[in-house]
């Protein structure tokens, strides 16, 4: 019956009504509250000036940007090698033949190595040590082996994401295709992979997010990508204002990967469990 | 009659504890043979043994006379003759229910695709499932999908089925669609081994009946002397335990 609306539903309309009244009010207060006491710092016009000055920020964008592809060609390279590089990491440690035992101690010791030194400290290791050895070029470019650090430290973290997944795969799939006259790497190949990485994309695109912004850190070895560009614009006329134009573009990327990623993590859920509780 | 599957002297254990104790048996080609007994009396793991899915400790075990149980013996050309079905149905929830079934036959045993799908099309049909070829297994209710996982081991053409406890975690009124299919295997003329506390359904389908204690095959016999005069004190007991629970 359309027309009439049961006593749930007129508390559950009455409830939502409130929640949002509660958060409209809220928010209110707080941008209110910014808006209105930031200026009142003492010194807000000098940093107004050299933050946030329109003419700076117009003037250096589209060089940012310009600058901003080469991040984006970094990614792109990057992305697809860690990815791999991760997988098979992520095999070779799950791996149950005896015979296989070096290769699996060799990952963890990998996987801990790699995870435990900060990802800037690999890239300066990698980037300066490399093409210290004397090689010629290209191969000496700090490009090519600051996205080698970026493609080694990565992987460690996404094979980690992986291996979650190939174990949250139950014992009894195995069983099942095993019983069918499946390899052992048939069964990994059709059955166990498949169904890991369906279940592990949301964290995946977690660490692709990252992967987004840790490329700038590629910038401490010289290559002119965005962030050292906005050091440049910065430094032309002694103001910030670039380094906030630098944010601005890499939000344009981030927000809408990590949304989705949320959407997807939250489909996921809803996909996997029942109903929710209150 | 030939024997198809024998054990001999075949045990298995955990650690330090013991599941299975010795157990010796001979599975005569087109016969079927339950397992019954208390949970935990080693009825899955004799099943998982059989298909090499667990290597047993101790004893061997032959097929068509010839040692399956030969440490270090490639499994797989043995497990295309063994097939089996488990409790949980354990479908590839990734795959349709034609893929689910296609994959062994195509990927084992080198089938082109369109005949394995052809094939499968007709087990499909012959269980009432054609209609739900394309369906995932989350969408089939359990009878469904145990059907369908029994369809995808007769897909290998296996010699030998293994059934454990296929109908535990159905609900009661999908039991008997499952027994349906078990009793029409039966008629075609394959050797089936089942675990299984359906007791009715093992008086009247088998043609041997064993009682599993703690690992040991306490009672072997045809259903009507097992279930009517059983031997031993503690299958005598267990089977009480059955009628009193009005389970028989």
């Amino acid at each position: 019956m359309a027309t009439t609306t049961s006593r749930r539903a007129v508390y559950e309309q009455k409830r939502k009504r409130r929640s949002i009244a509660v958060a409209t009010v809220s928010s209110l207060i707080v941008v209110t509250a910014i808006v209105l006491l930031v200026p009142r710092m003492p010194r807000w016009d000098r940093v107004r000036q050299s933050f946030f000055n329109g003419e700076r920020f117009r003037d250096s964008f589209p060089r940012l940007l310009d600058a901003f592809i080469l991040d984006i060609k970094i990614f792109a390279w990057s992305a697809p090698l860690i990815l791999i590089l991760a997988m098979v990491i992520a095999m070779a440690r799950n791996s149950r033949s005896p015979a296989l035992f070096p290769v699996r101690a060799l990952t963890i010791a990998y996987t801990d190595i790699m995870r435990g030194v900060p990802i800037i400290l690999w890239i300066y290791l990698i980037g300066f040590g490399v093409p210290g050895l004397g090689l010629d070029r290209p191969w000496n470019s700090p490009l090519l082996w600051g996205s080698v650090a970026l493609v080694l430290t990565y992987a460690s973290y996404v094979a980690e994401v992986f291996r979650a997944g190939i174990e949250s795969v139950h014992e009894s799939q195995r069983a099942a295709a095993r019983s069918l006259g499946l390899s052992n790497w048939q069964t990994m190949r059709f059955v166990v992979i498949p169904q890991a990485v369906r279940r592990v994309v949301p964290p995946l695109m977690n660490d692709l997010v990252s992967l987004q912004k840790d490329v700038a850190l590629v910038s401490l070895i010289g290559p002119i990508e965005i962030l050292r560009q906005a050091g440049i614009e910065k430094a032309k006329f002694a103001n910030f204002t670039p380094y906030i134009g630098a944010a601005v573009i890499f939000l344009s990327i981030t927000i809408p990967l990590t949304r989705t990623t949320d959407y997807m993590m939250e489909r996921e859920r809803r996909r996997t469990t029942g109903t929710r509780v209150r | 009659m030939t024997t198809k599957i024998s054990l001999h002297a075949v045990s298995k254990s955990y650690g330090a504890h013991i599941v299975l104790h010795g157990v010796t048996l001979a599975i005569a080609e087109g016969s079927v043979v339950t397992l019954i007994g208390p949970s935990g009396s080693g009825k899955s793991t004799l099943l998982r043994c059989i298909n090499l899915l667990e290597p047993i400790d101790d004893g061997e075990i032959y097929l068509d006379g010839e040692d399956i149980s030969v440490p270090g013996l490639d499994a797989n050309p043995v497990r295309r003759r063994i097939g089996m079905v488990f409790q949980n149905f354990n479908l590839f929830p990734h795959m349709s229910v034609i893929e689910n079934i296609i994959l062994s036959p195509t990927r084992t045993l080198g089938v082109p695709k369109a005949e394995a799908r052809l094939k499968a099309m007709e087990l499909l049909e012959r269980f009432a499932l054609a209609d739900k070829a394309d369906s995932y297994p989350d969408q089939l209710s359990g009878g469904q999908q145990q059907r369908v996982a029994i369809v995808r081991a007769l897909a290998i053409e296996p010699e030998v089925l293994l059934l454990d406890e296929i109908t535990s975690s159905l609900d009661p009124e999908l039991v008997g669609e499952v027994l349906d299919v078990v009793r029409e295997l039966k008629a075609s003329g394959m050797t089936l081994i089942l675990a299984t506390h359906e007791m009715g359904f093992a008086r009247d389908t088998s043609d041997v009946v064993c009682v599993l204690d703690s690992g040991h095959i306490i009672e072997q016999g045809p259903p009507s002397q097992v279930f009517t005069a059983p031997k031993s004190e503690r299958a005598q007991q267990f089977l009480q335990s059955i009628i009193n629970s009005g389970r028989l």
